[in-house]
């Protein structure tokens, strides 16, 4: 989120697409209610189903799972159209009138630079023209036909009402009330905020489903203000902090990026993170990144990493591939490529898609530990449950260890929230049986390993010899110093160049600015420095004080980065540094400083009429409606069709689909074909579970006991399916039999002129737990992925569904 | 007068056990009354801040349980509230945060590490020491074996591919980080989490 929760209720309009905030994240809902009652807020719904959110709804409006870049481009186009963009907003704020490069192009649905033989793009056209030095050409006054603006109206000048309603399915009449609402909140002091989840991400064009509407946002002037923002609503208690952590295949802790083979050495690695200003004077905070970096090395190689050997550059494994993540995993483990795999408080027989795969995955494997609370499927993959998990057990060799963990009711710790809240816990009980946390066991794991190579030796010890261990309890390290490493300390007494102030050798930092890149400050994950300074642990700050109650609670736990509570809050201001809107300010310009509720995201002494954007981590210092390089299918957001789709594109047909969307070849003959299934699915959460935990949970396994499918009341009595009736759901990748539940909630859409049925599927069965045997969502979706974030297209694929009877062993 | 909610929580409680009805005019019906109804369960309670568990409204709780943390007190978990002083929730718990008792109180929580053999249709219970020295032992045969200190190219890159982990979204940062350092410092590149589902 790049606001709060609260500040929700600043908005005047509010947009559910791509999420079902009522009913998956139902307190922070409440803040909608709240903008709905106190501040006359209009609540819009866009959603292949009536969901409780839609019900709450001013207005609502259906649409086909998988075409939203389509509806949210023809908003773009309406309100290019119609002149209703915040014009001071976007001239000065964003990328609207620099000018790009000949070269670049759209046409038939492909952008310049594409190469078809390994499925991606040659991105170098996709950039500004630049000046001898170096800075990008811009025309304020937006004549060239080349400026950003230009091509961004004629880019979307297709997506016409009639082509939306055609593609989308979504009435003509109900767009244009949308965009019409949408269009209202151009006004500099009104604000629309947009709440989105897994609706938009898990789809081959999840993150262009975001730029889309991050677009929109930026055109209304909808960013850095109160009541406005791109809200991602996250869906686990602490994946934010997992992420922020940098736990995944190319990550380090604050977002940056692991090293690649083609980086050779330190010099090389840090050539591409120059992030040189590309207009003249702009802050480009990127810049620091050498700072970041040195002392986070610093930080787990303590005196071992020095100037000499480039801070263990060389310790950090280097990727060969953009990434691997887990399809990638799973396609190697089926090619036997993998020999153990790591489950921790993650259950991918569960999670990750085509779940046929992913148990002939881990079969393969010689060994599989998994580290839960719970009992999961994972860890019984191999074991005979019948039709939902029919396995082996004499044929598969693999070797299971199952590690009970502490729960969350069971340890200290952070966790970051949705609006990157650092909020401490605190233990209430011991863990039952000989469960121990997972500190405990990566560390029993971890001081094994490193005696091993003490004594054995073997491959490249160094890393594991030298990682930094000092911890009071070196079995189990204490959760707040965990907390103190990541925040960072001076390692020799540090002077500041301005105010001459000195920071002892081994204070804990206040702020990431303190960080240098000479190898006198550590920093474990430098977003979060601020978070545990000799004041003490600012996580567990309880002062829930809320001054003009506009949302901020600044006292309340601590907000990454520097306690900032909204994101590109300078945007909240006009170009003199006055608020947007008078009455609810977050920061504005005093004369001397900039001042408010809020920390700026800014110079605190940077003056208005310096000409510094906004934007301050872009090097353009401005927000970009054309993104340059950044993503891997274009510039600008284009519809193409979900991999399984029941409608040719026909905006382009001869390219239907991403063209550089994550496919594994073996999974290319594993896509349905309309004729066999002829109905879109779409996965969702019901309020009473969550994901594959609560049906352990006998109250959740009461309140929604068995698996079904929600199918709307036409396709039902075609295939004369009744109300509970039992249906078989079918798949390219396999079946599920479970009940039906007939519904009004999902109603046909005419897509290009033909009807088009929507199935829902409901995701949280399994075999383990207090709940019914399931066969699990992930039985029927497709193993293909995101192109920028290989996340699953879970949100729309194609199934069939017929009349069953009852299996004899229900 | 300034109380804090625990606070009021034990005065009320104490109030009625000390069958103050009686002497508020009630009676010897109402002293009666008073003496057979049971102490407020959360009197007796200790009281801990947490978070829910589940998605990111990261809801403030209140975790009640029994034991008051002396050294060999064995703490018992028996009732979880929203935290009303949390600005987000207020208080306020949905479907799954109400029944957050019940998935500490699983049937299905594991209590001891298990192992299952190639080939076995069974867990059997190992112990700590069985299973770690196991797993490190695995570990380090695949890493020795497959562990890459450059590529064709002669760069040195330092990776190992054979193994991979998955980490959890529901640990802390703090677990996070450590888990960070150990994957990492074995050159393990095969590793993700749930962001994506």
């Amino acid at each position: 989120m790049t606001n709060t929760w609260q500040d929700i209720r600043n908005a005047n309009v509010v947009i559910v697409m791509g999420g079902n905030a009522a009913e998956a994240h139902p307190c922070g809902f409440k803040w909608v209610i709240e903008a709905k009652i106190e501040n006359g807020a209009k609540l819009i719904v866009v959603d292949p189903r009536f969901t409780r959110t839609a019900s709450v709804a001013d207005y609502y409006a259906p649409i086909r799972p998988g075409t939203d870049i389509a509806f949210l481009s023809g908003v773009m186009h309406y309100l290019l159209e119609n002149d209703k963009i915040q014009h001071e907003y976007v001239r000065s704020y964003t990328n609207a009138g620099l000018i790009v490069r000949e070269g670049y192009e759209f046409q038939d649905g492909l952008f310049s630079g594409y190469d078809e033989k390994r499925h991606g793009y040659d991105r170098s056209t996709w950039d500004y023209e630049y000046d001898e030095k170096g800075f990008a050409k811009s025309d304020d006054t937006w004549q060239n036909p080349r400026c950003v603006i230009n091509l961004l109206k004629q880019h979307v000048s297709r997506y016409t009402p009639e082509m939306v309603s055609r593609i989308c399915g979504t009435p003509q009449d109900k767009f244009l009330q949308i965009c019409e609402l949408f269009a209202g909140t151009a006004a500099p002091d009104k604000a629309l905020t947009s709440l989105f989840a897994l609706g938009w991400t898990q789809h081959t064009v999840g993150a262009q489903n975001i730029r889309a509407m991050a677009m929109v946002q930026l055109l209304l002037g909808n960013i850095g203000v109160a009541g406005g923002g791109m809200n991602a609503l996250r869906g686990h208690s602490n994946i934010q902090g997992l992420t922020d952590v940098g736990l995944l295949s190319n990550q380090m802790p604050g977002y940056m990026n692991l090293p690649r083979d083609v980086e050779t050495s330190f010099d090389e690695y840090m050539k591409t993170k120059l992030f040189k200003p590309l207009r003249d004077g702009q802050t480009s905070y990127w810049q620091n990144y050498r700072k970041f970096f040195v002392s986070f090395q610093k930080s787990i190689f303590g005196n071992a990493a020095t100037a000499e050997n480039n801070w263990a550059y060389d310790w950090l494994p280097k990727l060969d591939i953009p990434l691997y993540d887990i399809i990638k995993a799973f396609e190697m483990m089926n090619d036997g490529q993998m020999t153990g795999y790591i489950c921790q408080g993650f259950n991918p027989l569960q999670a990750f898609p085509d779940r046929g795969k992913i148990r002939r995955g881990l079969s393969k494997l010689k060994f599989l530990v998994t580290m839960d609370p719970l009992d999961t499927e994972t860890s019984r993959f191999w074991q005979d449950f019948g039709p939902q998990n029919p396995a082996k057990p004499s044929e598969i060799q693999t070797e299971v260890f199952q590690l009970p963990t502490t729960c969350f009711a069971e340890e200290n710790g952070s966790l970051v929230n949705s609006a990157r809240w650092l909020q401490w816990h605190w233990k209430a009980a011991e863990a039952p049986g000989i469960a121990k946390s997972d500190i405990w066991i990566m560390t029993g794991l971890f001081q094994r390993l490193r005696e091993l190579y003490r004594k054995e030796g073997g491959a490249f010890p160094d890393p594991i010899l030298n990682m930094v261990w000092n911890y009071t309890d070196p079995r189990e390290p204490n959760p707040e110093e965990l907390a103190k490493e990541m925040n960072g300390r001076a390692l020799v007494d540090l002077t500041d160049a301005t105010t001459g102030a000195v920071t002892k050798a081994g204070t804990l930092l206040d702020s990431f600015a303190q960080l240098r890149d000479d190898g006198t400050t550590a920093s474990g994950c430098w977003i979060f420095t601020g978070s545990f300074t000799e004041k003490g642990n600012m996580m567990a700050r309880r002062d829930a004080t809320d001054p003009r109650e506009q949302g901020i609670a600044p006292n309340w736990a601590w907000a990454w980065p520097a306690n900032r509570r909204i994101l590109y809050n300078r945007a909240s201001a006009d170009l003199n540094g006055k608020a947007w809107n008078p009455k609810k300010p977050v920061i504005e310009w005093n004369g001397t400083r900039w001042v408010g509720l809020d920390v700026p995201d800014y110079g605190p002494t940077v003056k208005p009429e310096d000409g510094v954007g906004p934007f301050i981590m872009n090097a353009e210092g401005m927000a970009r409606l054309f993104a340059r390089d950044m993503m891997a299918e274009g510039p600008f957001p284009e519809h193409y069709e979900p991999m399984e789709s029941p409608a040719d594109n026909v905006l382009h047909p001869t390219v239907s689909h991403n063209p550089v969307a994550r496919v594994f070849d073996g999974d290319r003959n594993n896509f349905g074909k309309r004729e066999d299934f002829p109905y879109v699915a779409t996965t969702y959460r019901l309020t009473e579970h969550f994901h594959f935990w609560t049906k352990h949970a006998l109250i959740n396994a009461i309140l929604q006991p068995e698996e079904f499918v929600e199918i709307g009341e036409v396709l039902a009595k075609e295939k004369g399916i009744a109300q509970g009736g039992w249906v078989k759901v079918s798949s390219k990748r396999g079946e599920v039999i479970c009940k039906a539940y007939v519904t009004k909630r999902i109603k046909p859409l005419t897509v290009d002129g033909k009807p088009t049925h929507v199935i829902g599927v409901p995701l949280h069965w399994g075999f383990t737990g207090q709940a019914r045997k399931g066969y699990g969502a992930n039985t029927l979706t497709p193993s293909v992925g995101d192109a920028n974030t290989q996340t699953p297209e879970f949100k729309a694929f194609l199934v069939n569904v017929e009349k069953t009877s009852a299996p004899v062993t229900a | 007068m300034a109380m804090t909610r625990r606070e009021f929580i034990k005065f009320t409680g104490l109030g009625l056990t000390a069958s103050s009805l009686g002497l508020l005019g009630f009676g010897a019906a109402g002293v009666a009354q008073a003496a057979a109804v049971r102490p407020f369960k959360l009197t007796h309670a200790t009281e801990t801040r947490n978070t829910c568990t589940y998605c990111s409204v990261a809801c403030g709780i209140l975790i009640y349980s029994m034991g008051d943390r002396a050294k060999n007190a064995v703490s018992n978990i028996i009732h979880i509230e929203g935290d009303p002083d949390h600005p987000v929730n207020r208080g306020t718990l949905c479907p799954k945060g109400s029944a957050l008792l019940d998935i500490v109180h699983a049937p299905t929580r594991l209590k001891a590490p298990r192992y299952r053999e190639p080939g076995s249709a069974e867990f059997k219970e190992v112990s700590w020491d069985f299973a770690l020295d196991r797993i490190a032992r695995l570990i380090k045969d695949d890493r020795d074996k497959h562990f890459q200190t450059t590529n064709a190219n002669g760069t040195t890159v330092n990776r190992w591919t054979s193994v991979g982990m998955l980490a959890a979204s529901a640990s802390s940062s703090e677990t996070a980080f450590l888990t960070w350092k150990v994957a990492r410092s074995l050159g393990m590149v095969v590793f993700d989490n749930q962001a994506r589902v």
